[in-house]
């Protein structure tokens, strides 16, 4: 697209109706409230002005997921010394198998479990007669086959809240029994309105059922963080964690990719919580906050610009050696910045982008753009709350289309007329968005790459985008005997 | 500083650079609370011995990396197969996502299918306002020519009743009165995703031939034969061969379902939310049909049953892999037709007899562990003793009694099969047992397997759904001669790498 008209709010405000006039009447009324440009407020902010967390409007093939992915496939699935029962019928569990790639070490079905699909695998008698039963049985042929484990986890599927088990009941008296945490979550996935519940259902299990139940030997330092909400998608958390260390902080846990319990349990000592991922782990940092007085940070380590402010963000929480020392890192890493964009920039820049994906990213992969000079010409978000739309609006400049829990059918219309010249987004809109002609990169999985974080992950960023957007293949889009 | 602009490691190699293994040992002895060394290589061994292997099998309640999905998944691969068709499954969003992004990853394709997002109120009051509104929505916007609804398992617990629903949705003119809306009730605490499959084929059927005018009577036939594919992640190419078959017998045939279009559409600047599928005027007619054949028995009982009772002949088969197999399809469809099956065919069949006995000496003996769906376990079984290996263990997670009984007999008949053992709802934890306490010389199943393969060493074949990890291999293949040639070269590829990998003195130029 030529770069005069983008990010044009008549345009684009004419697009929207344009969609919106293929829907119902009643369908159009309700979707109307989650379009909108970025515009300026009274004072003279940006603001997305679209309104979110609200029930998907039924067949119109929404994007999101339910509950039980936030809570078992986001927050407690990487938690890798944990067995993670899908408690209820055999599809969840399967589907969601292996399938983010939260990394971490340790060797699986002996003391790591991540990688594995437990499941009751529910059948008829089970709905007419309850699980409990069966469960407490399960637990303890678990116990057998994985002596090594932690902690299990049960994460209910559809049917636990509808048959009335209680699987609490069941995990107090398998605690006791073993003597380790059995947590109950109760993420069934009718609850609430996407995924965003899940994520709060497994919070609140961290607060009820493993803080102040016993902390493993523990002697702190002024300097121990928590590093919250880094699922370590490719490797993530650890190039995070490198930064961390080197300007002198002490990561003392990091949630929960590559996690253990014990770094869950030990995380009310920290004396500060870093928080990448706000939407999914904001109410356990609140609720540190307010029971061990914990403060907590917000940070994004998406490309130079955002890594160097976020260092220096954390680094103003400590001492003047922790601070001296993020300068110091952050111009260590200043060479391999501006290797990346002599290297990439010119290629890149000017290409526009748009973006639909969960948690942070709409928001924190947009800086890691601008970086590379691409321009950022239409956002959204899965699962999102108003306060992250809050957060995005500085993100974004006015005029950028702005969608919140887009339909398949107003995505691909949106991308029809805009054509980007890429488009980050999540497996099921891959595929169709390639056929279009337009490059793809997933960006909940980093398309099988990564990781993104850091300088580390700066790198392969913009290598992957490079990549995408340059790819010679579409170029062969039209058979040259049609092409004329 | 392990990265470079000139040299940028991703995860591949990044976390070997010693700034990360330092990194990660540290994490690990600092925070991570682990169990020891000793212990963690301790309770590894032991999780290889016979006395793990009993416990393992003694377990009744925990399932454990099982192979099978649930059976709204295969509802909503059947409804992909007709004409510009929308699945539609009534119940919680999640699930359809799930399904959508199964699809996705193995054919490396858009999979379209809606939900109507029922929430906490639907669990409450029923999902009969989702769905009025779902389908008028689904309809407005996607234009199908018909809507499949399939349920997921909340939508079942709370008992919602399809058939009234999507009467009560007509006549509140969510979608007009004669717009085809044919529905399966699919519980995903019943059977897998195979038993969807059925049910949805039926309801579809039923649709066209009980409900959408009244019970229509089977009339004169119209000459061809019905053939249902059933659940397979390889129809995309499949089907295609299956027809390359019958055009060249010149066989009038309807595909009751076909998947082969819609998950293996061009990139050419335009995305085909539908594409190819059986058309809907052919669905009417099926009824009418000389015959129909289920290319897959355990993926078709109800529907076969159905169709029967409707006065139509039937047959099933078992996944139409290898020579024996193909033979069977193959003089079955002639005997229908009256057509006799060309030379050009019996020569393709003849290739791969030529490529088998070329081949022999590197198969004869080899022990296979197996897993997959029933059909395709019972196929490849077969296939693998016409090639003279043995297969083993045969495993499958979502087989019955029936199953079972049909796999010892066939086994029985067979000296490559004499020390073969059947494992009916077994898991894949299992197979881990029965890898390590008696080892096989190549697993073939999907790419679950992959973790077998890294415990034990054992080599892995990727030959059925999901394939996730390797990319195409659904675009060539596994039915007939030429399948199973493809099928050969493939066994054969890895017998030849390990061979390779296994001897200094043995590497010999020539095989």
């Amino acid at each position: 697209m030529s770069l005069d008209n983008i990010n044009d709010t008549a345009a684009n405000e004419a697009l929207i109706k344009e969609v919106l006039d293929q829907y119902p009447e009643k369908a159009a009324k309700k979707r109307a409230r989650h379009l909108g440009t970025v515009k300026s407020d009274a004072e003279g902010n940006p603001t997305c002005g679209v309104k979110s967390n609200i029930k998907s409007v039924p067949g119109v093939m929404t994007v999101r997921g339910c509950a039980y992915a936030g809570a078992k496939g986001v927050v407690w699935g990487p938690v890798k010394d944990m067995v993670h029962i899908s408690h209820g019928p055999i599809g969840c569990g399967q589907y969601s198998w292996s399938q983010r790639r939260n990394y971490f070490t340790g060797t699986v079905g002996i003391d790591s479990f991540v990688t594995m699909q437990v499941t009751s695998d529910f059948q008829e008698r089970d709905i007419v007669f309850g699980g409990d039963k069966n469960l407490d049985k399960m637990i303890d042929e678990l116990e057998v086959l994985f002596p090594l484990n932690n902690g299990i986890s049960i994460l209910s599927e559809c049917p636990i809240g509808l048959i009335g088990d209680d699987i609490e009941a069941v995990s107090k008296k398998k605690g006791k029994e073993l003597g380790k945490k059995v947590i109950p979550v109760r993420c069934e996935g009718f609850r609430g309105v996407s995924q965003s519940l899940g994520h709060h259902i497994a919070n609140d299990a961290i607060r009820d059922w493993v803080f102040d139940k016993g902390i493993p030997e523990w002697e702190g330092t002024p300097y121990d963080v928590n590093l919250i909400a880094d699922y370590n998608i490719g490797g993530d958390a650890w190039p995070s964690r490198k930064l961390l260390e080197e300007i002198g902080l002490r990561v003392i846990g990091s949630w929960s990719g590559d996690a253990t319990l014990a770094e869950i349990e030990r995380a009310p000592r920290a004396k500060l919580n870093l928080i990448h991922c706000y939407r999914s782990m904001n109410y356990i940092c609140r609720h540190m906050e307010e029971k061990y007085e914990i403060p907590w940070v917000e940070y994004n380590f998406f490309g130079p610009t955002q890594i160097a402010a976020s260092l220096r963000k954390i680094a103003a929480q400590f001492d003047e050696t922790i601070q001296a020392n993020a300068e110091k890192v952050i111009a260590k890493y200043q060479p391999l910045v501006d290797g990346v964009l002599a290297r990439f920039k010119p290629r890149l820049e000017g290409k526009t982008v748009m973006l639909y994906v969960g948690g942070l990213r709409p928001r924190h992969t947009a800086t890691a753009y601008d970086d590379l000079g691409m321009v950022i010409v239409g956002t959204g978000y899965e699962f999102a709350h108003n306060d992250d739309y809050q957060r995005t609006g500085h993100y974004l400049k006015e005029g950028t289309l702005v969608y919140d829990d887009v339909s398949e059918f107003e995505l691909e219309k949106f991308i029809e007329k805009l054509r980007p010249d890429l488009v980050g987004s999540g497996i099921k809109e891959k595929y169709s968005t390639q056929k279009m002609g337009v490059p793809f990169r997933q960006m909940h999985s980093w398309d099988y790459s990564g990781p993104y974080h850091g300088y580390d992950g700066f790198a392969i960023f913009a290598r992957d985008m490079d990549m995408a957007v340059n790819a010679p293949i579409w170029s062969k889009l039209k058979a040259p005997w049609k092409a004329a | 500083m392990p990265q470079s602009a000139d040299n940028i490691k991703d995860h591949i190699s990044l976390f070997s650079e010693p700034e990360y293994t330092k990194l990660l040992a540290e994490k690990k002895a600092q925070f991570e609370c682990r169990p020891t060394d000793d212990a963690v290589a301790a309770q590894l061994e032991y999780s290889k011995s016979w006395e793990y292997r009993e416990k393992n099998f003694a377990r009744e309640h925990a399932v454990i990396n099982p192979h099978k999905a649930c059976q709204p998944l295969g509802a909503v691969f059947a409804a992909a197969g007709f004409e510009e068709t929308l699945p539609y499954v009534h119940g919680s969003q999640g699930c359809a996502a799930y399904f959508r992004s199964h699809l996705a990853r193995h054919f490396k394709e858009s999979s379209a299918c809606v939900s109507d997002s029922m929430t906490e109120d639907a669990a409450v009051f029923g999902g009969l306002n989702n769905i009025v509104e779902g389908l008028q929505n689904a309809l407005k916007l996607y234009k199908p020519k018909m809507i499949a609804v399939s349920t997921t398992c909340m939508a079942e617990v709370i008992g919602d009743d399809l058939s009234a629903f999507i009467g009560t949705a007509k006549e509140k003119e969510s979608v007009p009165a004669d717009f085809p809306v044919p529905f399966a009730h699919t519980p995903s605490f019943v059977g897998s995703h195979v038993v969807g499959y059925d049910n949805m084929i039926k309801g579809i059927l039923n649709y066209f031939w009980d409900r959408a005018q009244g019970e229509i009577v089977r009339g004169e036939s119209n000459g061809k034969i019905n053939i249902i594919p059933g659940f397979d992640g390889y129809a995309t190419a499949n089907n295609r061969e299956l027809k390359r078959y019958l055009d060249t017998m010149g066989v009038d045939y309807t595909l009751i379902s076909d998947v082969s279009d819609v998950f293996d559409t061009p990139t050419d600047g335009t995305y085909r939310m539908y594409d190819g599928g059986t058309k809907l005027d052919d669905v009417r007619d099926a009824i009418n049909a000389k015959a129909t054949i289920a290319l897959q028995e355990y993926c078709s009982p109800k529907t076969v049953e159905y169709i029967e009772s409707k006065g139509q002949p039937t047959t099933s088969f078992n996944y139409p892999l290898g020579i024996s197999a193909t033979d069977a399809l193959l003089m079955k469809i002639s005997e229908l037709s009256g057509k006799p099956i060309p030379e050009s065919i019996e020569k393709e069949r003849g290739r791969l007899v030529d490529a088998i006995a070329d081949s022999q000496a590197w198969l004869h003996g080899k022990k296979v562990a197996l897993f997959g769906d029933p059909d395709f376990v019972y196929a490849m079984a077969v296939f693998l003793m016409e090639l003279g290996c043995e297969p083993t263990h045969c495993l499958c997670t979502n087989a019955g009694k029936e199953w079972e009984a049909k796999m010892k007999a066939l086994l029985a008949s067979n000296p490559f099969g004499a020390d073969a053992k059947v494992w009916v709802g077994k898991d894949l934890w299992h197979l881990r047992s029965l890898l390590f306490t008696e080892p096989t010389d190549l697993i073939i199943g999907s790419s679950y397997g992959k973790y077998l393969e890294k415990d034990t060493g054992i080599p892995l074949v990727r030959l059925t759904f999901p394939i996730f990890d390797r990319h195409h291999h659904h675009r060539f293949p596994l039915f007939g001669y030429q399948g199973a040639l493809r099928v050969l070269v493939e066994i054969l590829d890895r017998i030849f790498e390990v061979t390779d990998a296994s001897s200094d003195i043995s590497y010999d130029l020539t095989r």
